[in-house]
């Protein structure tokens, strides 16, 4: 059908054409103007935040920093790298969405599936925005009072007088589950309302049952919610500092606590990223700004894959859909 | 286009402008389908006296979501060897009917019934409400295939109920057989371990369709299966339909009269809750007796 004859003359046909603001109020142009230096000023923002990190990290970062303990020393050359906050963060971002995600998903599942009283399902709801609203400092301060109960001991390091230390990965990782949960909640809530009624009742009109209908078809069915909100969860858990300085301990290496071989990584103290760079930076307690930056450019690169993952999760599971 | 006296594309046999008309009773002949032209058409339905067999008797059936009554004392008998269509407007009531016959209406918080339905004599209330569903299974207007495999798809209402879980290898003649019978197996053969919902729409539908044949039913609900398919699609599945009766009792609510006239042997035409007529499909379409029958049929209302 391409070009037939020559097509006349005419003036070019604007498409989309874009509505002039000429005829707009004064106050709706500068409305406009705002809404639009808004988003420009967010990309500035958050350019300016990643060049400056990318600068810095290439400047900084050393792959022996990456591969070497931290040692005590006052000569900044020989206080070594930052492995084992490196290996804590892994260790309780693991540690907490492991503990968020059956918690979350159950939650999630109750509340769009059976959600019955009615009256509970909304105490649950308040609940779950009362612990995403609650600032992480006030989990961990909360999280150290019960942890130091005697029945908890296990879960850390009881001194020879019988005081239990609720210092732990364990005890961390359980508050870090309450950081996370609200995310995975409503990943997992979102995705589990957008299957529509028929497909339920399509199982049920096999003879399944309800159990076998959540186990077998909404929850695969709400998987890329789920992983959605695990890993928006764990962004969450390897970017948190507060339960880490008052949960995990003050020291900068990995020490074992008590229990069976294994359990005592779990059981011990140690760092993460977020505490090795408030140690490190002049504006914290430290006086080594280049290995924070460094420790801070890895602990950014994470959290971006992260969220990269997000994105191409949810691309791939937009795709996936049921008429309504 | 051609000059008119070459004879159409054969693109559909279907005919679109078979549009059924009220023909009056003296029109003679017409249960043959030579009383009246666009009969002729038509994959002539098989004579509905032979080896018919009733599964399941409503009676006195009263649905109500609430104070709304959508159902009002319905009586009917469902039989293997033939299709019933339930027509009428919108919110008459005939997918909510429907829906009453596998109990997928107690899933509804208000709604309340009273009335008997009966599967093979036993009343359906008295049934293991699981158990009913495998013998009376459902395809919904939406193809809505599990997020799962082909194959897992239709072994789904199989594994279901026995004890020990069966393998793969154990229900793949089960799973081919099904997939067969809905007639799909020949385009999907290869890909049995892909993913059920990368199929076409009118695969969903029949691999929906092989999902409910699958578990062996003794009545097969489908609820407006065509309504979101295209007119190939909808050509295969009315092929199908026609086919199964032979093996299950087959009920249809459709919006679309003329497929209900291509495909049911009995049409049950309901308005407001209630059953206005029910009868032969040749006779409700070609004759009916009740007037809101008449002028639904020829398109005044609905």
């Amino acid at each position: 059908m391409t070009a037939l004859r020559a097509p006349a003359p005419v003036p070019p046909v604007r498409h989309g054409a874009v509505e002039s603001t000429a005829s707009w109020s004064r106050l709706d142009r500068i409305g406009l103007a705002l809404c639009w230096a808004a988003g420009l000023a967010l990309c500035a923002i958050c350019a300016a935040i990643l060049l400056f990190m990318l600068f810095k990290g290439m400047q900084f970062l050393r792959p022996a920093l990456l591969l070497s303990h931290p040692l005590p020393d006052l000569d900044q050359s020989r206080t070594g790298g930052f492995l084992d906050p490196l290996i804590g963060t892994v260790v309780l971002t693991v540690l907490g969405i492991a503990f968020a995600l059956p918690i979350g998903v159950a939650t999630a599942v109750w509340l769009t599936e059976y959600g019955r009283p009615s009256w509970l399902a909304r105490a649950v709801e308040s609940g779950i925005e009362i612990v995403a609203g609650t600032p992480s400092i006030v989990l961990a301060i909360f999280g150290l009072i019960i942890f130091q109960e005697h029945v908890f001991g296990f879960l850390s390091f009881t001194a020879q007088g019988g005081s239990v230390f609720g210092r732990s990965f364990l005890t961390a990782g359980a508050m870090m589950a309450l950081l996370a949960m609200p995310l995975v909640v409503g990943a997992t809530r979102e995705a589990l309302n957008a299957i529509p009624a028929h497909v339920r009742e399509a199982s049920y009109a096999l003879g399944a049952s309800k159990a076998r209908t959540i186990r077998r078809v909404l929850l695969p069915g709400a998987r890329g919610g789920i992983a959605t909100g695990a890993t928006l969860g764990m962004g969450r858990i390897a970017g948190d500092t507060a339960i880490v300085v008052i949960l995990l301990g003050a020291s900068l290496q990995m020490q074992h606590g008590d229990g069976p071989p294994g359990y005592r990584i779990l059981s011990g103290t140690g760092s993460t990223l977020t505490t090795y760079v408030y140690n490190n930076s002049p504006a914290g307690e430290g006086n080594a700004p280049d290995k924070a930056y460094a420790a801070a450019f890895v602990l950014l690169v994470i959290v971006i894959l992260l969220n990269f993952a997000v994105g191409a999760i949810g691309g791939s599971e937009r795709r996936v859909a049921w008429g309504r | 286009m051609g000059s008119l006296t070459e004879p159409p594309p054969p693109v559909r046999r279907i005919v679109l402008d078979a549009e059924p008309r009220v023909v009056e009773p003296s029109a003679g002949g017409n249960g043959n389908g030579n009383g009246s032209g666009h009969l002729r058409h038509v994959p002539r339905r098989r004579d509905p006296a032979t080896a018919v067999r009733e599964r399941m008797q409503v009676e006195g059936l009263t649905i109500s979501y609430g104070a709304k009554v959508a159902v009002d004392s319905v009586s009917l008998p469902v039989r293997q060897g033939e299709v019933l269509a339930l027509i009428g407007p919108s919110g008459c009531g005939k997918t909510t009917l429907l829906r009453s016959l596998n109990r997928l209406t107690e899933l509804t918080p208000t709604a309340s019934r009273s009335g008997r339905i009966s599967l093979d004599g036993e009343d359906v209330d008295g049934l293991e409400v699981t158990q009913l569903r495998r013998r009376v299974s459902m395809v919904f207007q939406q193809p809505n295939p599990f997020p799962m495999s082909i194959a897992d798809n239709v072994a789904y209402g199989l594994r279901e109920g026995g004890g020990r879980r069966r393998s793969k290898s154990d229900l793949r003649p089960a799973v081919v057989d099904a997939l067969q019978r809905a007639g799909l197996y020949d385009e999907v053969s290869d890909d049995l371990d892909h993913p059920a919902l990368r199929l076409s729409g009118g695969q969903q539908q029949r691999l929906c369709i092989a999902r409910a044949l699958a578990v062996g039913p003794e009545v097969l609900l489908l609820d407006e299966p065509c309504s979101a398919l295209d007119p190939r699609s909808t050509e295969t599945i009315e092929k199908l339909i026609v086919k199964l009766r032979e093996e299950v009792a087959v009920v249809i609510v459709t919006h679309n009269l003329q497929q209900a006239f291509r495909v049911a042997d009995n049409v049950a035409f309901m308005y407001l809750g209630e059953l206005v007529e029910y009868g032969p499909a040749d006779q409700v379409f070609g004759s009916p007796r009740a007037k809101r029958t008449r002028d639904y049929i020829a398109g005044s209302f609905g």
